[in-house]
Parts: structure tokens; C-alpha cells; sequence
């Protein structure tokens, strides 16, 4: 074998790799993302039960109740449109609070309602999760206004 | 005056870097030799420069001068001073004053010390340092002065991001930047070997130390980050697949392939334009983190930016760098490919798979981190997360990591696996009976080809050694095979940690008793307490490991006063066997507290592991530059001699 030929293989197979890569991951990327909803998205075009997703939207004033475990907490998201009931089991951010923005990892239950495994708020006064900032009911612009 | 000491300072340096640039680049032409004698002083002379400016910059942040824009915005007069210090590269004009002075000094160190390099590769390599240097000097000057003066002084300053103010936070970024910075040497070392077309083993001798000590400091960056995040963000988690996260591990990725492709330049002669194609690429993922984490594209406790302009600005630089050195790269490719040979079952080999790995896996983080970029632009709200990048990328880290057990067995050029039978036999006997073990303990697939490929690669590390006497083992024989067991260590913590770890979330009163895995846990009370910024209320729990001896954790809730924030403080009580982590939640409102707790076994492994995979590059590092040093020697007394039989 020649020289060139070694080359031309090499080359070949980190090409067939690298596009490998690509494919797999933009199969992956289609299949396993996990997509942002505000509420009235998530009520007028649910996502599938026990897919991941994240649910953003401001926490409904006075919607806020702890369990008699003293650890699950239940609370409504809202926007404009639509309110999303959502359990939560665990310590939620300092800066999680009624009426301020918040976005909920986690899966839709068969009954509608949203079981979080993670509740991100403002992590500081300068972070906003991504999803927060383009919101453009009311009360996102009134978070937005908070956070900044 | 110190501020405008700083500006000066940081304006010569620019302009030093214009002149080494062109006089630099004039050199390399027939009429213009005269000029090379100028440029290695004047690379000198501008690294001392743009230190001495990053040295005004912290005076300003040690002394709190409110009347700078910079420290009035991100310091506060009652910090603590090791935090008025960091505070000085934890913002955006600081950083980046640290990004470009660490490029200088990088410069002025290759300009100062390397003789290997012809002198023709040795101007390229300058110039190009220059015109990397150039961009980032504009950009600091242009659009980001971190030494503008206010028009009257503040009275106070805005504070720092109390996250921010933690050692592991406060100084991981230096480490992380020397390493990314590291890599611009690599790069330019590219570019200069592709104009003078001079790349061979030479060069890759040249390269290597950079390379290595770059890759170094990223590993210890990296690790400390992770361990940051890990006990700082009070979450449990060691990695987060967080853009600015990756930001950090995509050149890290492209370094680990560079280093390898490069000793088997330096040892073969092969790969040669894969080779230079990987210093390209390695700096320009420091860059793209840069961009990434600079530009305000995205959120992140490390994004401080959110200003198009500059995010605009770097996005030119990234273009007009990584597409000139591309456009180079494909000028001249073809002149430089040349090499040696290999067959299939050999050191080549395995290490052309190794880097072919490790680039799919550069490519699904890219790709991962740019897609919901790329999404939104196009209207679409995506994250994506570990769901993705874990199984993606572990359908490569796993062929990977079976070749490295077998790979340092093999010979160079031609080998058989015949002749390997036995070493190879053993780690996998391991690997298949760790498996069957998993599978036995229900262990989810990921975790359980973690520990099983953590257990055969620990032995097959080793294997190297087998039938050698140890003392006459090279030195970076031994950081191969310390780096590669480190990868071991680290494997096996990261298995440990998703197979094993046991949660309690809790509502508890003072005086109860909770049990989360072989440890008892007592909430004894809550007390407030303060600090020089803050004030906190803690909690005082007794712990013990299996009814043994009782010590006390002291988790904590945070409230800063400038800027108001919060932070929660984790409590963690480390054994051998792994790590009590504790969190203290909020009042429940009837006396009682949440409790956050977890028994983590090994995870600390994690981090051993990286700190054996970055000693493992330093014994290789010191290896190689002690065997340099013996040739520069050995070459000198063979020039001294000839001067004195007068020749």
C-alpha cells in the first residue's frame, strides 16, 4: 500500500466517523431535546406524558402550598392564556417566590399537571434562565423587569 | 494615575504588538532580514507590558478605587481582600485583560527560550502570536477599556456576585485561561510551521511542552470547576453539560487529541497535517468558549456580557482567526503531508482512533452546545441536556476507552495482538465480570459500563510497566500510565456516583434522627450567624458513619447584603468510601426544616482522578523538557569544542 492510499483511507474514516457523529447526534437532538413551553403552549398543544420538558411562566400569587411532608410543594405556572398545576418534591431556589418567574424541569402527568424534578429561579439578580427572556405576556415583562 | 498608567501601558503593548506583527512578517521576505533581530525583544517587551497594565488593574481592585468605572461596578469597599482581587477577572474587561496578558507573557516566554524552531518558523510563529494578540488588544481598547475613569467617584461600589466570592470560584478562572491562552502558542506554532512549511518532528518537539502544559492547566481548571459547582451550587451534581462548561471541555477534548497526535509526529513523522489541523482547531475552541461565554448569547453565572456589540466583535475575530488559519491550512495541506507509514494493529493505530474518538465527541458537544443557539435564531426555544449528551457521547467514549487499554501495549509501525494476548486477556476477564456483577445489582447501563471499563482500565494502565525495571522507566512513560489510571480513578467515581448514591429529602425538627445510607443524621438546631459581608442562619447537624464516632456539618443559607443575593452553603463530610453531602432547605413554617441529604460512595474519585490525569501530564511535561535540555546541552559542548579546535 501506498503512501497515498493510507492517507486516503485515514482520511476516509475520520470522515465517515465525524459524519457519524453528526448524524447520530442530530438524531439525537430531534428525539431526546428537551423543549421549552409556556403555559398556554402546554395547554393548547400538550406535550406527550413522560417526556421531558421544561414549563416557563410566571408562579401564580398565592398558589403556593406546601405538604404535610414539608418538602413536596405544589404551585400553579401561569401566563395570559392558561395556568399549569405543578408538584414539586425538594428544596425550591432562594429566589423562587409568587408571582416572579420560574421554569419547571420535568414531565406532563396523564392528568394534565406537571411533575417537576427541578425548579430553576433567578440564580442571581444578572440570571434569568435563557427561556425567561423572550416572554411576552405581561407578567414576563414585569420578570424581566425584576431581573434586571 | 495608576489607571492611566494601565491604559498606557496596555496601548504600548497594542502597539509593540503591530510592530513584532510586521516586522515579523517582513523578516521572512529577503529585504526585509534585517528587521528579524527586532522581533523576539519586542515580543518580550510587550508581555512585560501588558502585565505590568493587568498589575494596575488589581491596585485598583486591592485598593478599591471607586472612581474607576470598573471596580465602582463589580467590587464593594467591604469585601474581603482576596475577593477585591479576584474581583479583578470576575467581570468581562477583566478577564479579558487576563486572556490578553496571559498571551503576551506566553509570547514573550516562546520568544524568550525556544531554539528548536528554525528561525524562518520561529518569525511566523511570532507574527502569528501577534496578529492573535492585535484582535483581542483592539478589542479591549476599542470596545471594552477596563481603566475608564468615572466622571465623579462613586460613593460605593455595586459588589460582587456573592457566588463568586468562594476560593474554589475565585481563582479557577487563571488556571482555565493559561490553558485556553496556552493553546493560541500551538496554534501560532501552526501557522508559522505552515508558512515556512517546516512541519516534522522538529516541530513537533517544539510544540509539545505547549501543548502539554496548556492541557495541564486545563485539566486542573476543568476539575476545580466541576468540584466548584459541585459543592458551591448546593445541586449534588458534578457536571451540568452548561454551554460555559463546555465552553471549557471542547478544547480540552481537542488538546487531549493534539497531545497524542503530536508525540506520534514528534515519534514517527505521521499525521502530519492532522496534526496541524488539531492546533488549528484546539485554539480556535478556546475561542468559540470565549465567544460562547462572552457574547451574551447565553446565560450563565459565568456570561457576564450581554452586549451585542462585543458579542459581534469576538464573533469577527473568531472569523477573521479561525478562517484565516483554515484558508492557510488549506493552502498549504497538501505540502506537508508526507509521513511514514503504519499498519492497522499499531501505536499509530490506536491513536489515530483516539483521535478520531475524541473529535466525534468535540463534534457532538459542538453541536450540542450550538443547537439551541441555532434553534432560536430560527424561532425555536430548545435545551438540551444530559438526556442528549450522555448516551451520544458515551458511543464513542466507550470504543475509545477500550483501544486506550490496548494501545501503550503496542509497538510502533507493525504489531501483532498475538504478542499482546496476555496483557489484554486480564482487563478483559475484568471488564466482562464487572459487567455480570452490575447487571446482578441492577445498575443502570451507562453506570455499569462505567465501573466495568473503570476496572479493566485500572489494571490495562498499568500493563505498561509489566516486565520493565521500574527505575529505568522514562518519565513520561510514567505520566502516560499515571494519566491513563487517573482516567480510571475519575470513571469509577462518575460510575459510583450515578450507580450508588442514596437521597433523603427531608422536613425535619431539632432533636430528630434521619438515616440516609450507612449514616445517621441529627438535626441538633439552628443558630444565625455572621460573616464580613453576610449573614447566615446554619445548621448544626451531628453525623455518623455506622453509629461510629459523632462530628458536626454545618450546612448554611447565605443572605449578602451588596448585591443582595442568597447563597446556600452544602455541608460535606468526606471518608475514604465517598461523601456525605448536606443542604439545608427552608423553614417550613410549623418549626420545622428541610433537610437536602446525600451519601455519595467514591464520588471524590472524580477528582483525584483529574488532579492524576493533570500529574500525569506534568511528569511528562518535566520528562520531556529534561531530555531537551540534555541535547541543548549536549549540542552547545559539541559547538564549544569545534570554537576551540577553531573551526
Amino acid at each position: 500500500m501506498k503512501a497515498k492510499h493510507q492517507r486516503l483511507i485515514l482520511a476516509l474514516i475520520a470522515l465517515v466517523a465525524l459524519v457519524g457523529a453528526g448524524v447520530l447526534a442530530a438524531w439525537a437532538l430531534r428525539s431526546q431535546a428537551s423543549f421549552f413551553y409556556l403555559p398556554a403552549d402546554y395547554a393548547a398543544n400538550p406535550p406527550e406524558a413522560g417526556r421531558a420538558v421544561r414549563l416557563g411562566g410566571m408562579v401564580e400569587k398565592g398558589s403556593i402550598k406546601t405538604a404535610a411532608d414539608g418538602v413536596t410543594i405544589t404551585f400553579v405556572i401561569h401566563d395570559d392564556k392558561a395556568r399549569v398545576p405543578v408538584t414539586f418534591k425538594g428544596i425550591v431556589p432562594d429566589l423562587f417566590v409568587e408571582g416572579s418567574g420560574a421554569v419547571a424541569e420535568g414531565r406532563r402527568q396523564p392528568d394534565g399537571s406537571f411533575l417537576a424534578d427541578n425548579v430553576l429561579a433567578k440564580h442571581d439578580e444578572n440570571y434569568v434562565p435563557r427561556e425567561m427572556k423572550d416572554m411576552t405576556t405581561e407578567q414576563a415583562r414585569q420578570a424581566i423587569e425584576e431581573t434586571k | 494615575m495608576i489607571a492611566e498608567f494601565g491604559l498606557a501601558a496596555l496601548w504600548l503593548a497594542a502597539a509593540l504588538a503591530a510592530l513584532q506583527l510586521i516586522a515579523g512578517a517582513l523578516a521572512l521576505t529577503p529585504r526585509g532580514a534585517a528587521l528579524a533581530g527586532l522581533v523576539r525583544p519586542v515580543a518580550v517587551v510587550q508581555g512585560v507590558l501588558v502585565a505590568l497594565s493587568f498589575a494596575a488593574l488589581i491596585t485598583l481592585f486591592a485598593q478599591t478605587d471607586l472612581s474607576v468605572e470598573l471596580v465602582a461596578k463589580n467590587s464593594h469597599s467591604m469585601k474581603p481582600l482576596i475577593y477585591k482581587i479576584s474581583g479583578t477577572w470576575g467581570n468581562h474587561e477583566g478577564s479579558m485583560l487576563l486572556w490578553v496578558m496571559v498571551m503576551g507573557l506566553s509570547g514573550s516566554f516562546v520568544a524568550a527560550v525556544e531554539r528548536r524552531l528554525p528561525e524562518p518558523t520561529m518569525l511566523a510563529t511570532l507574527a502569528g502570536q501577534a496578529f492573535v494578540s492585535l484582535g483581542f488588544y483592539a478589542f479591549l481598547l476599542l470596545s471594552s477599556n477596563p481603566f475608564t475613569r468615572l466622571s465623579s467617584p462613586a460613593i460605593e461600589g455595586a459588589g460582587l456576585n456573592p457566588l463568586l466570592q468562594d476560593p474554589g470560584l475565585a481563582f479557577h478562572p487563571p488556571p482555565l485561561y493559561i490553558g485556553y491562552v496556552g493553546l493560541s502558542v500551538a496554534f501560532s506554532f501552526a501557522i508559522g510551521a505552515l508558512v515556512t512549511r517546516e512541519v516534522g518532528p522538529a516541530f513537533a518537539r517544539a510544540m509539545r511542552p505547549w501543548v502539554l502544559g496548556a492541557w495541564i492547566f486545563l485539566t486542573l481548571g476543568i476539575t476545580a470547576g466541576s468540584y466548584w459547582a459541585y459543592y458551591e451550587l448546593g445541586w449534588g451534581g458534578w457536571w451540568f453539560w452548561d454551554p460555559v462548561e463546555n465552553a471549557s471541555l471542547m478544547p480540552w477534548l481537542a488538546a487531549t487529541a493534539l497531545l497524542h497526535s503530536v508525540s506520534v509526529l514528534a515519534a514517527r513523522n505521521a499525521l502530519r497535517a492532522w496534526t496541524v489541523m488539531l492546533g488549528v482547531v484546539a485554539f480556535s475552541m478556546s475561542m468559540v468558549g470565549t465567544f460562547l461565554v462572552r457574547s451574551g448569547i447565553l446565560t450563565s453565572v459565568h456570561a457576564f456580557a450581554v452586549d451585542p456589540e462585543r458579542g459581534s466583535f469576538i464573533l469577527g475575530l473568531l472569523a477573521l482567526n479561525i478562517g484565516g488559519a483554515l484558508v492557510l491550512f488549506g493552502l498549504r495541506a497538501s505540502s506537508v503531508t508526507e509521513g511514514e507509514r503504519f499498519t492497522a494493529t499499531s501505536r499509530e493505530s490506536a491513536l489515530v482512533f483516539n483521535n478520531v474518538m475524541l473529535s466525534a465527541i468535540l463534534g457532538i458537544v459542538l453541536v450540542g452546545t450550538l443547537y439551541p443557539l441555532l434553534a432560536e435564531a430560527l424561532g425555536a426555544k430548545v435545551s438540551v441536556g444530559p438526556p442528549y449528551f450522555n448516551p451520544v457521547s458515551a458511543i464513542f467514549a466507550v470504543p475509545m476507552l477500550l483501544v486506550l487499554m490496548v494501545g501503550p501495549l503496542l509497538r510502533w509501525r507493525r504489531d501483532s495482538l498475538r504478542r499482546i494476548r496476555l496483557q489484554i486477556a486480564i482487563p478483559a476477564v475484568l471488564l466482562v465480570g464487572t459487567l455480570i456483577w452490575a447487571a446482578s445489582q441492577a445498575v443502570g447501563l451507562l453506570p455499569a459500563l462505567g465501573l466495568a471499563l473503570s476496572a479493566a482500565l485500572a489494571v490495562a494502565s498499568v500493563m505498561p510497566l509489566r516486565g520493565r525495571k521500574l527505575r529505568q522507566v522514562k518519565l513520561p512513560v510514567w505520566g502516560m500510565v499515571t494519566a491513563h489510571f487517573g482516567i480510571a480513578v475519575a470513571l469509577l467515581g462518575m460510575a459510583s456516583d450515578a450507580a450508588f448514591t442514596t437521597e433523603r429529602l427531608v422536613a425535619v425538627r431539632a432533636g430528630q434522627v434521619v438515616d440516609v445510607g450507612p449514616w445517621q443524621v441529627t438535626l441538633q438546631r439552628i443558630e444565625p450567624v455572621a460573616g464580613p459581608n453576610w449573614t447566615a442562619l446554619r445548621g448544626d447537624l451531628a453525623v455518623s458513619y455506622k453509629g461510629g464516632s459523632v462530628t458536626e456539618l454545618h450546612p448554611a443559607a447565605r443572605t449578602f447584603w451588596a448585591p443582595p443575593n442568597e447563597t446556600n452553603e452544602a455541608a460535606l463530610k468526606t471518608r475514604w468510601n465517598g461523601q456525605l453531602y448536606a443542604v439545608l432547605g427552608q423553614a417550613t413554617g410549623d418549626g420545622r426544616w428541610q433537610l437536602r441529604l446525600w451519601w455519595k460512595p467514591f464520588v471524590p474519585m472524580i477528582w483525584y482522578g483529574g488532579i492524576l490525569i493533570a500529574l500525569g501530564g506534568l511528569m511528562a511535561l518535566l520528562g520531556r523538557l529534561a531530555s531537551d535540555l540534555k541535547r541543548l546541552v549536549a549540542r552547545d559542548k559539541i559547538a564549544y569544542r569545534r570554537m576551540r579546535q577553531g573551526r
